[in-house]
């Protein structure tokens, strides 16, 4: 029975092509809209971390104070102060500071210049904790934090530029004109979002190339690449600035138990008390400690703009929907009278649902075929629209692809309820007396 | 034809799914069309906001020294002398940011010597006496800086230059009486900065800051590895300069990085980066207004044809009984405002619902009062011409067309 209702919906299609092809198109443009601008939605809100991210969390301490912060969120990051303070404590079992900064990698080849490369200085247990992929040797150690050794990881981009994919472990990397070991070669590395510093990208970034130990970094003298807020202005030189109220650091921890959590959190309530205490602070303890997904959230890593394209396409798929149905409303109304018939010839009311609504799948998958390049073309289109870092993750997928035509069919058949169950109330008598 | 608006309603009343599907369809239409036609006017205006400059024949050049040598001074002052070498150039600073560079450094600014409440926000440009030329930006009262009155200021160190220029902005602010200029400003606790000149307008590096206008220029040259160099060439020099910069820069000194993307860029790229996401939201919005009202004419055409076409009977009576052409005609196209103005009054709530939300969440401007206006004469007029095809076909319908069964 479905083969033969299948061919009359397409002989019936055919019959009025201009009205099926309003159709299929209203469907295929309200799909391709809504599915480029969910692609685009998905990438930016999507779970950068999913083995991990529920055990992984951000703290922030409020080092401001509530005249200087907004709706009592404290700063994205931690002073260099309270980060060591933490750090120290070792409340957590995983902790790790880290901050950008950059770098200059100095070829030894004295013919090729200079490379700027994006940085991180860390605590060794990140790599860990991140499951960052090592590809050669492993992470520095926590007694190389301990002794504030001058090693480095690098990526795979950086060790094909410089060692031309060969091994470099144990082979020096000129940083600056400083020399460091590396001890670790890691898979090129940036999870979207760029969950772990969300404050200075953005959320969307290529990732680094170097990382270092945050001890070295700071015997260093290398200031945060990214933003630095203070509300006091810092006493001179870099001493100074380490002891000021400037935060630019971020701290994650890695907790697998409530009770781990609980824990924590109570260190840093009693800590920032006792900041308060000692008159550093006078405002009461402002703490967040917050997992990857909630710390997204919190920082609207979701842009904007992105949203918005998804709200509007919703509509107007929505739009594209009830135009669909007063177009099927129309078409089969046209054909009370074959209905009469059919009705007539003993045909049930479920028989007559069976055949409008196959009628309307096949407008559904035509729909969602022209969904379907449209929805390719949108995707490769996205970077006309949001900036690149974001579109470059906007693209059609299996499960992108299965979802679009599934959307155009579950679209079209839903539209068509009404109209079949209108033609499904046709009173047979009443068409085959007015003919 | 006013007569026939009680008819219509009465044969509406039996039409009623169609009737709200197209009233619905127009409302919906409406409610998003207005909201995005609004953004795309918001957006279109930021990125033509002007930024002070004169943005024509400026290259921007973002430099960090390689190695971290005790100052960062002298190789400065020779990247400087180096391009205002090249042949074509007019003239060239440096300085750590400039409008649309979307980094940069903020602070407040005080009347008082030590008040620490209730500062002005101000951002941050640090020049030298070629600035003003470079950046085409015109002075409207006071003085440029003299070489002599450049400063070094270190790292980590909040700079407090004896002289400033403000913007008029700031000046308006502080000084309503409009005698700033010769008052003294801190930029710093205790460290007084004198108003030497005001500046028209020049806008912060950010592109969303609560105070677009408020910039100071300082004499100051920062010790820092990082630094943005601003170029202005001669007319029709910008292409060979373009080519010309990174050539002198690294025959003086090769220990430096130039980004390959960043690195040396116009400021017609700078803008065009700057406002890339409002440009893309003004494109999607555009396009996606374009189909929805394309699709909502073809809904309605699809639709009143096929009512044209279930009364071909009647209207074969009413043309029997008398009815001229133009009767039929305006029938349909009566039928087709009663419907739109139906659909635009639940479209305007929509609309207003829609930007209520958006303001909620998104904190947006609320949609204007013009533009729903325009939305709903937009779609009264898309409605009659798409109904006109459909109506004109009804008033042919020979009187003949009666007698048929």
């Amino acid at each position: 029975m479905f083969a033969y209702y299948l061919q009359l919906g397409l002989r019936s299609l055919r019959k009025n092509p201009v009205l099926t092809a309003l159709m299929v198109m209203a469907i295929g443009f309200g799909v391709a809209a809504s599915m480029t601008t969910y692609s685009v939605y998905r990438a930016t809100s999507r779970d950068p971390i999913p083995q991990k991210s529920s055990v992984l969390y951000n703290t922030q301490v409020d080092a401001f104070g509530p005249e200087n912060i907004e709706n009592g969120e404290p700063a994205d990051a931690l002073t260099y102060i309270d980060v060591t303070a933490i750090l120290r404590a070792h409340k957590a079992p995983r902790q790790a500071a880290v901050y950008p900064v950059s770098v200059s990698v100095i070829p030894d080849d004295a013919g090729r210049l200079p490379m700027r490369e994006g940085a991180y200085a860390n605590s060794s247990d990140m790599f860990a904790m991140f499951d960052m992929p090592f590809i050669q040797g492993h992470a520095w150690t926590r007694d190389d934090d301990e002794k504030h050794a001058s090693v480095a990881v690098i990526t795979k981009d950086l060790n094909d530029k410089l060692f031309n994919g060969g091994n470099s472990v144990g082979k020096q990397v000129n940083l600056d004109g400083r020399l460091f070991r590396i001890v670790g070669v890691m898979a090129n590395w940036s999870p979207q979002p760029l969950f772990f510093d969300v404050p200075n990208t953005g959320g969307f970034d290529e990732g680094a190339a170097v990382y270092i130990p945050f001890t070295r970094a700071i015997d260093l003298q290398l200031p945060t690449n990214g933003n630095n807020n203070c509300v006091k202005e810092p006493e001179a030189g870099w001493d100074g600035y380490l002891h000021s109220e400037c935060v630019w650091i971020a701290l994650w921890t890695e907790m697998h138990s409530a009770a781990e959590v609980a824990t924590y959190r109570n260190y840093l309530n009693g800590y920032a008390a006792e900041q308060q205490r000692a008159g550093r602070w006078n405002w009461a303890p402002n703490v967040k400690v917050r997992d990857v997904m909630e710390w997204l959230d919190a920082k609207k890593v979701v842009p904007k703009e992105s949203t918005i394209s998804l709200v509007v396409s919703l509509g107007f798929l929505v739009i594209c929907l009830v135009n669909t149905v007063g177009l099927l409303l129309a078409k089969f109304m046209r054909r009370a009278p074959e209905i009469g018939v059919r009705r007539a010839l003993g045909a049930s009311r479920s028989d007559i649902y069976a055949q409008f609504l196959i009628e309307a799948g096949a407008v559904g998958i035509a729909g969602g075929v022209l969904g379907l390049v449209l929805t390719g073309l949108g995707t490769l289109g996205t970077t006309l629209v949001f900036p690149e870092d974001i579109a470059r993750l906007a693209t059609l997928d299996p499960v992108l692809i299965l979802l679009t035509l599934l959307t155009a069919i579950v679209a079209s058949v839903v539209a068509a309820f009404y109209p079949t169950w209108r033609a499904a109330q046709v009173q047979p008598a009443w068409q085959l007396k007015s003919n | 034809m006013n007569l026939q608006i009680k008819p219509i309603l009465t044969a509406l009343r039996r039409h009623k799914s169609g009737t709200i599907l197209i009233a619905l369809q127009i409302a919906l239409t409406l409610a998003i069309v207005c909201n995005a036609l609004f953004i795309v006017h918001q957006r279109v205006e930021r990125v033509h906001r002007p930024t002070g400059l004169d943005e024509t024949n400026l290259i921007t050049v973002q430099n960090r020294y390689v190695g971290k040598p005790d100052t960062f001074i002298p190789l400065m002052k020779t990247d400087v002398a180096t391009l205002r070498n090249i042949p074509g150039v007019e003239s060239a600073y440096v300085t750590n940011a400039f409008p649309l560079r979307r980094g940069g450094w903020s602070t407040g600014i005080q009347t008082e010597p030590d008040k620490t409440k209730d500062s002005l926000p101000s951002a941050l440009y640090f020049v030298d006496e070629q600035a003003l030329a470079t950046l085409g930006v015109k002075l409207l009262a006071g003085r440029n800086f003299n070489p002599s009155e450049v400063v070094t200021v270190g790292p980590q160190t909040t700079p407090a230059p004896a002289q400033v220029i403000i913007t008029k902005a700031i000046a308006d602010k502080l000084f309503p009486k409009g005698d700033a200029l010769g008052k003294t400003l801190y930029y710093a606790k205790g460290k007084p900065s004198t108003v030497i000149g005001i500046v028209a307008k020049l806008t912060v590096p950010w592109i969303d800051f609560d105070h677009m206008d408020n910039v100071t220029l300082m004499p100051v040259r920062f010790d820092s590895g990082y630094q943005q160099f601003l170029v202005r060439t001669k007319p029709g020099q910008q292409d060979n300069v373009f080519k010309a910069i990174p050539k002198a820069l690294y025959a003086s000194n090769r220990m430096r990085v130039l980004p390959e993307k960043t690195g040396i860029r116009t400021f017609e790229t700078i803008r065009a980066a700057a406002y890339e996401a409002d440009r893309g939201m003004a494109i999607l919005m555009t396009v996606v207004c374009a189909v929805l009202l394309t699709i909502t004419a073809a809904g309605i055409v699809g639709l009143s044809s096929f009512w044209v076409g279930q009364r071909r009977k009647q209207i074969g009576v009413r043309r029997a009984l008398g009815a001229r052409r133009s009767d039929i005609l305006g029938y349909f196209l009566t039928e087709n405002f009663l419907i739109a103005l139906g659909g635009v009054i639940v479209g305007t709530m929509l609309a207003l619902g829609l930007s209520q939300w958006m303001l909620k969440y998104f904190e947006m401007p609320r949609v204007s009062f013009t533009y729903v206006a325009v939305g709903v004469l937009l779609l009264l007029v898309l409605g009659q011409l798409a109904v006109f095809a459909p109506a004109l076909r009804a008033s042919k319908v020979s009187p003949v067309e009666a007698t048929r069964a």
